[in-house]
């Protein structure tokens, strides 16, 4: 090794990176179990009528969106932040004592946080408000959790030895401020015991419970506007952040324009907090808001696809590399299905579309070519990036990588296909009317139709998790055995074993 | 004037207004091609590329403590 004063330090980025694996296992699993337990129901009472409570879909479908959003995703986006910020940033946390305490902190807070989460959603504590299912104790724990996120990012950014904040800080502060704002008020909500009835006698209730300080409509649009964006700051924007570094880094080249990484950061930033009353067309809210959401849906596409083209245009005259790295080929993927999803996004958005796609399948089928092709795959490639520099190993098998790509890749084909095939039959069956406006079928036609199309979703994702396992075995043995490699070796295309 | 009308007032100034600070951005981007501190915009990229921690920043935080 050369004599070098200072290291990075990645010891809080090895801790998510750990979160990261571990809770993307336990959530595709349970994602996987939910998708054989549609396609075939008597799955719901595997373990026997007695235990039935924990295993059916209803208790389990929480479970899964929010181990993978807020388990393996968010994990993701910590692991990455302790290893880019100090990059970008050119400061080392081994120079802060406080900023490794409050990394650490925030680590060991998170996991607490996680499993209070399990626990309180397999006992069927719930809120009810998607993707905010947890109590109010456990909203305060990530209130605290997200708090040292922050103290970690800005104190970071105060010892900084690099005077301009590189794109990709720029998208981890919104990831930041986003999440904040939009945590903090669509999770306003009153202890039961605190409210009392019209006459004046006390509701009572756990002591845990609460109800939402938000009502009907209001209560949609406030979830909904929670919803989308937290598709934006949780599954574009930190994401977007990790392919501005890395996709450069591990090809070795500029950004294509830089220029356009910053107009489509403001266009997006300005964007997308309008566009969630898509969640709700024809429904109860007014008329100008859902029209407001469709326009802002289509609108959102030109920023989207400047950060996507911006991403494959860096690539221009080395698409050899494509070829010939498994690791680029994730993160070029994950651009095209990023590109991908923020079409058929709008398309769903626009009202007409939606009145056939609404409450199918088709949504489903939309929100896993996003998550599986676009976040999935650009937070395994940047794991993959990053392990051989936090653990000074080369990548243990380019081999094994290779075939989980293809492999995934498959898993996410038939996973879309089929749930687009089942959502549009959906929607037109179910609006299918004889000349007397008759409904043409009843609900449960649908059911036996779509048999097939879930066993495949079924299939597709058993094989994404196949995949999601060799990773985890892959870094695994690229931490215990990979050939030991010297920093000379880690300028850009990552090291990597036959 | 009711509340309705006012906000139909309101919705076409802000998103007229948004629109022409955008397009003003993009001019400006392109324009003057350098930010405050003299750095083509371009050069930012650099900031990935040489990120260990014995390169030398882009735009350092003082110019005077060189590291
Ligand atoms: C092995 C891979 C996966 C499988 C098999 C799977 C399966 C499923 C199933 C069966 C549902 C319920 C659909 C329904 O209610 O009809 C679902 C919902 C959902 N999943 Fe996954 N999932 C996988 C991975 C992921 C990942 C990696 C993410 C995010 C990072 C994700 C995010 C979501 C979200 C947000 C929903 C709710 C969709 C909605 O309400 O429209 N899933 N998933």
């Amino acid at each position: 090794m050369e004599n070098r004063p200072l290291e990075y330090d990645y010891t809080v980025a090895k801790m998510f990176m750990l979160a990261t694996i571990v809770l993307g296992i336990v959530g595709m699993l349970i994602g996987v179990i939910l998708a054989f337990e549609l396609a075939f129901p008597s799955i719901n009472t595997i373990l026997g009528e007695g235990l039935a409570e924990y295993t059916n879909f209803s208790r389990l479908r929480p479970l899964h969106t929010d181990a993978v959003i807020f388990g393996f995703t968010l994990s993701g986006i910590f692991a990455t932040w302790y290893y880019v910020g100090q990059r970008v940033l050119k400061v080392s946390m081994a120079e802060s004592g406080f900023l490794m305490f409050i990394g650490k902190l925030h680590f060991v807070l998170y996991v607490i946080g996680v499993a209070a989460v399990v626990v309180s959603l397999f006992a069927g504590v719930t809120t009810s408000k998607e993707y905010a299912e947890f109590e109010w104790p456990i909203d305060i724990a990530i209130v605290v959790v997200w708090v040292l996120f922050g103290m970690s990012i800005f104190g970071l950014i105060g010892i900084r030895r690099e005077k301009s904040l590189y794109i990709s800080v720029w998208y981890y502060i919104a990831t930041f401020l986003g999440i904040a704002m939009l945590y903090l008020f669509n999770n306003m909500e009153v202890p039961t015991m605190l409210v009392s009835a019209p006459d004046g006698s006390a509701i009572g209730g756990a002591w845990y419970h609460s109800v939402s300080m938000y009502a009907g409509t209001n209560d949609a649009l406030v979830q909904w506007w929670y919803g989308h964006n937290a598709v934006a700051f949780g599954f574009t924007v930190p994401i977007v952040a990790m392919i501005y570094y890395f996709l450069p880094k591990e090809s070795g080249q500029a950004i294509y324009s830089y220029k356009l990484s910053l107009l489509s950061f403001w266009g997006l930033m300005f964007v997308y907090l309008w566009a969630g009353g898509h969640h709700l067309l024809y429904s109860t809210v007014p008329d100008w808001m859902q029209t407001m959401g469709s326009i802002f849906s289509v609108i959102l596409i030109l920023p989207s696809w400047g950060s996507a083209i911006n991403m494959l245009l860096t690539m221009k005259g080395e698409w050899q590399q494509v070829a010939a790295s498994p690791l680029i080929k994730f993160m070029v993927l994950g651009s095209t299905f990023y590109m991908f999803s923020t079409l058929e996004g709008p398309i769903q958005a626009i009202k007409s579309v939606n009145a056939i796609a609404h409450f199918t399948d088709w949504i489903v089928g939309h929100v896993h070519d996003g998550v599986l092709g676009w976040v999935g795959f650009m937070i395994m490639a940047a794991l993959y990036h990053m392990a051989p520099r936090v653990f000074k190993r080369e990548i243990y098998s380019k081999s094994l990588m290779a075939a989980q790509f293809w492999i995934q890749t498959l898993g996410v084909v038939f996973y879309f296909t089929s749930m687009w095939i089942a959502g549009i039959t959906q929607g037109m069956m179910w609006r299918a009317h004889d000349e007397f406006g008759n409904l043409a079928y009843s609900f449960i036609d649908t059911v036996t139709v779509l048999h097939p199309y879930y066993a495949i979703r079924g299939v597709g994702g058993l094989l994404y998790l196949t995949g999601f396992l060799m990773f985890a075995y892959n870094i695994y043995k690229t931490m215990t055995a990979g050939r030991k490699v010297e920093e000379s070796e880690l300028a850009s295309a990552s090291p990597m074993g036959a | 004037m009711d509340i309705a009308t006012l906000q139909a007032y309101g919705y076409f100034v802000l998103t007229v207004g948004l629109t022409v600070i955008l397009y003003a951005y993009i001019y400006h981007l392109y324009k003057n091609r350098k930010d405050a501190d003299g750095h083509d915009y371009e050069e930012y990229s650099n900031i990935a590329l040489n990120d260990d921690i014995v390169d030398t920043p882009v735009n350092a935080v003082s110019k005077t403590e060189d590291k």
